[in-house]
């Protein structure tokens, strides 16, 4: 499953067990907007294979950007990004399509398209690949049943609770079995209670071996475990391990 | 968490397996419904950018068959002229002009190009006034000059300067008339109808394709959101504007379609109207201008072709279209 194509020299490690390359990697990545200010910096870091991070930093920081930059639908004003080994910049849209099927993410405002169905809205990954409906449908319902929504698969998401909408988007992410998963805010919208849970589900989909980057400003939230912290602060970018 | 088996009752997967798989799986997976297109309804609706191309291939279907009446027409009228000559005696003081008319008309009959030869009476000639002069006024003591039609033998190139130069001698006071003249003057208002006919042809494809293209850019307008959503879960730009592509072909065909069958429906009754015979002097008007008005069968051909193009064009320009924005939305973030 990796791909070692495009891979860069400076990158190729000594031992052939540690081959499996970053899936993350910021090299001098700078970011503005248009001619405004640049809201990152000289930002340099890694997500390794099935590592848990917490990406965090006040509000404004610039924690959204930098997912965006990792699911290139933003493209740095200047450094380098290497998805999988593989040196983005150059990248065609198609090329940037299939490296984003192995990325799930999951958005603050969950991001569900209103006229599908919540099945339909879980199946989507797979759908735009032109996979037949009958190849994925058990797994679709499988992993509504996983996130408890079994019995709301055919509701639209306008008429989900927030913490339906969220499992559904989750449910969105992980359907294509992505080797990293980005949650923006994931509990920017829940009780403690349910933003404890949630916390769980991450974990737990971790020890089966998914990178999880959550992005989030809430300090509760990171201080129920100890994981790795990516800090942003003035646009760059502190990795505390 | 496991979520790779899907869970299936045994009795249903043993029976989705195999040849009877093959057969059995439609009626066992529940298709309780078709999966909604990925692309909301609003954005899918087309009725007026239908109607606008079904529009569009009647009147393109329309002047490719004028364009076709024209240029047979215009190709009978030459060959039936091409065939005609006329030798006009003008009366002269001092000479008779029934010896006049009969010497053209022996000169001409010696001609071996020449098939027929007819003398027009006087009656026939101030006939031919009449249009001009109306009727009723006594034109015999006029000077009207008297015609002699000349038919040419087919297929042979004619060689008239024996002729012509006989009857300078023998008749001075006669003009042999080849009808070059209105020969080039037809040709020359078929081909001007035939290039303007194409004109409206190309005007039309292009309105066509700029209303496509504003259709299918509004069709967009409204569904960046789901574009973007789209193309994070991983979706091509081709799987996109096959999306929109599809649809706009749909539109495209049922419209062309329309309009084709239209158009076909048009010039079947105008054929039966004007094709039983030409009556009254408005109907007469239109059938010296395009003949018997029946439009031959590769006429109806070119409009079944302007139904294709016209749909072709729907898809090609939404996908073009569609590319364009896509690239433009990318910029824009
Ligand atoms: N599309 C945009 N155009 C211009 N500025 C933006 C845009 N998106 C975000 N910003 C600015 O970039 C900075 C970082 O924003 P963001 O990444 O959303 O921060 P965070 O997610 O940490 O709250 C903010 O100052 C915000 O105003
Ligand atoms: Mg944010």
């Amino acid at each position: 499953m990796v791909d070692f194509t495009e891979r860069d020299e400076g990158t190729l490690p000594l031992w052939p067990e540690l081959a499996e390359p970053d899936l993350v990697r910021f090299e001098n990545v700078g970011l503005r907007y248009g001619i405004g200010p640049e809201i990152l910096r000289d930002i340099d870091f890694t997500i390794p294979p099935q590592s848990f991070q917490f990406l965090t930093g006040p509000s404004g920081a610039g924690k959204t950007t930098l997912l965006k930059l990792v699911m290139q639908t933003l493209k740095p004003t200047r450094g380098r990004v290497t998805l999988f080994g593989e040196n983005v910049s150059q990248h065609s849209q198609a090329e940037l399509a299939r490296l984003r099927r192995r990325i799930g993410i999951v958005f603050q405002d969950f991001r569900l398209l209103d006229h599908l169905t919540t099945y339909e809205n879980v199946a989507l990954p797979l759908l735009v690949q032109g996979r037949e409906e009958a190849s994925y449908r058990g797994e679709v319902i499988e992993l509504l049943r996983w996130v408890g929504l079994g019995d709301r698969m055919h509701v639209p998401p306008v008429i989900l609770s927030g913490g339906e909408k969220q499992r559904a988007a989750i449910a969105r992410a992980l359907i294509g079995q992505p080797a990293l998963l980005l949650a923006d805010e994931p509990t920017g919208n829940v009780d403690p209670g349910l933003a404890r849970r949630l916390l769980r589900l991450f974990i737990e989909l971790n020890k089966s071996g998914t990178a999880v980057v959550i992005a989030t400003h809430d300090l509760a939230l990171m201080d129920m475990i100890d994981a790795r912290r990516l800090v942003l602060a003035e646009g760059q970018l502190h990795v505390y391990e | 968490m496991s979520m790779s088996e899907p869970p299936a009752s045994g009795l249903r997967a043993r029976l989705m397996t195999g040849l009877g798989g093959v057969l059995l799986k439609p009626l066992l997976v529940p298709r309780d419904r078709v999966l909604a297109p990925v692309l909301p309804a609003k954005s899918r609706s087309g009725a007026a950018l239908m109607l606008v191309i079904a529009i569009m291939t009647f009147l393109a279907s329309l002047t490719a068959g004028a364009v076709h009446l024209v240029a047979d027409a215009s190709r009978d009228w030459s060959r039936t002229i091409a065939r005609e000559m006329t030798i006009q005696i003008r009366p002269a003081p001092g000479r008779n002009l029934d010896a006049d008319v009969a010497a053209a008309a022996d000169l001409a009959r010696r001609q071996r190009v020449i098939e027929e030869v007819r003398v027009m009476d006087r009656r026939e000639g101030e006939k031919l006034l009449e249009p001009w002069l109306g009727t009723g006024l006594d034109l015999g003591d006029l000077p009207v000059p008297r015609l002699v039609v000349l038919r040419l033998a087919a297929g042979l190139a004619p060689d008239l300067s024996g002729l012509r130069a006989a009857l300078a001698e023998r008749v001075p006071n006669a003009l042999l008339d080849d009808h070059k003249l209105w020969l080039s003057r037809l040709k020359a208002m078929a081909d001007t109808l035939v290039g303007i006919g194409l004109m409206i042809l190309t005007l039309v494809l292009v309105a066509t394709a700029l209303a496509v293209a504003f259709a299918t850019r509004g069709a967009m307008a409204g569904t960046a959101q789901i574009i973007d959503v789209l193309h994070l879960v991983g979706a091509e730009d081709s799987y996109i504007a096959r999306q929109f592509q599809g649809h706009f072909l749909r539109l495209g065909l049922r419209g062309g379609a329309a309009g084709a069958l239209a158009a076909s429906g048009f010039f079947i009754v105008a054929g039966l109207v004007f094709g039983r015979g030409a009556q009254g002097s408005a109907l007469e008007q239109v059938e010296a201008l395009f003949g018997r008005f029946s439009l031959p069968l590769w006429g109806y051909l070119s409009v079944l072709v302007i139904g294709v193009l016209v749909a072709v064009v729907t898809g090609v320009v939404s996908r073009v279209t569609v590319y364009r924005t896509l690239r433009g939305m990318e910029q824009a973030q």
